[in-house]
């Protein structure tokens, strides 16, 4: 040990603020960059998730609707209509 | 040789590898910088000139190193996309920008805090100081001009470009402070000669040095995997790891 207490080590014979800030500004942005990429990681890896969850369920959705109805749906026009003002 | 450059090719080859290399990265990259930083913090002898402010060195050193290293590593980088059209260059360029940048600002930073109580003043139009600023600047261009286009051949192509030629930079910081003899102090370490400080000081320092190196290869290829799972994600491999649960896999960081 460089210093003969731990106020000592704290104070550093005066320049405790500086080496201290400096330390502190390292430790806060190392922790930033890490931070940034675990959040960056988790957000591709979430949006992906959701995608795959929407495209299972739509294929369900789509597979029901064949079972049930036989994929055919009456849609209205208004062709019948037309046809009978002319 | 060539096998191995196709097989850099594959974005499914590199994620598994990269997964491979990484808790190393992290595991001796820890224990090297935090034991660096310790013992230059409570172990190492006092400076007979500039007192306990020298202290700072233990990490002001690395940051700004390896901030120029970063820089070189890029500009490899960008050569390789402008020449072979490697993906996984502009991979790169792109995950380590920010960390280059944030290198930067912390070496800038710790620079200032010492120079206040060794020089008296956080700042001054020094050679050393102003080049180290552009590297900022040159950073933040990068990181803006990746952002700039829609176009991911395009963008590639463009923050190569302006990689390669910002490398002209790296020589100027280097030998700044012997063409300029300024207020900044000379290198502290050179490859060519044995280090002026007693082996209690460059010891820790070199600790300190190597450990943030690796530390910067694990976040350098967690950030080029989460690049490379972007995108690729319509592939099938991609969509495989994802349904298997997002598992230990992708949560991991490499631990």
């Amino acid at each position: 040990m460089a210093f003969d207490s731990f106020s000592a080590f704290v104070v550093m014979g005066g320049h405790g603020p500086y080496v201290w800030t400096c330390y502190g500004v390292f430790f806060l942005l190392v922790a930033l960059i890490a931070w940034l990429s675990i959040r960056d990681r988790r957000q591709v890896v979430r949006s992906q998730q959701r995608e795959q969850a929407m495209v299972s369920s739509g294929q369900a959705d789509t597979a029901r609707r064949a079972r049930a109805g036989g994929g055919f749906q009456r849609i209205p026009t208004t062709q019948n209509e037309s046809i009978s003002k002319s | 040789m060539w096998q191995f450059f196709h097989k850099l090719g594959s974005p499914k080859w590199f994620y598994g590898i990269a997964g491979r290399f990484m808790p190393w990265l992290l595991g001796f990259g820890l224990l090297l910088a935090l034991a660096g930083i310790v013992w230059g913090l409570a172990f190492a002898p006092r400076d007979y000139l500039q007192g306990n402010s020298y202290r700072i060195i233990f990490i002001h050193v690395p940051t700004a190193f390896l901030a120029q290293s970063v820089y070189m590593m890029m500009a490899v980088a960008g050569v390789i996309t402008l020449v072979w059209k490697m993906k996984l260059a502009d991979v790169f360029v792109r995950a380590a920008a920010p960390v280059g940048a944030i290198l930067t600002v912390l070496a800038l930073f710790t620079g200032a805090v010492w120079g206040k109580p060794t020089w008296g003043t956080w700042w001054i139009w020094d050679a050393r100081l102003t080049s180290m600023l552009i590297l900022l600047f040159l950073y933040l261009g990068i990181i803006g001009l990746a952002h700039a286009y829609s176009d991911e051949k395009t963008a590639a192509r463009a923050v190569a470009v302006l990689a390669v030629v910002g490398v002209v930079n790296i020589p100027i910081i280097k030998y700044s402070v012997e063409w300029w003899n300024t207020l900044h102090q000379p290198a502290t370490f050179k490859l060519t000669e044995k280090p002026t400080m007693v082996p209690e000081m460059w010891v820790p320092l070199l600790l300190a040095v190597l450990g943030t190196y690796l530390l910067f290869g694990w976040a350098a290829l967690y950030r080029m995997q989460t690049e490379v799972l972007r995108r690729e994600r319509r592939t099938r491999w991609v969509k495989e790891l994802i349904a298997a649960g997002g598992g230990s896999q992708l949560k991991s960081r490499g631990a």
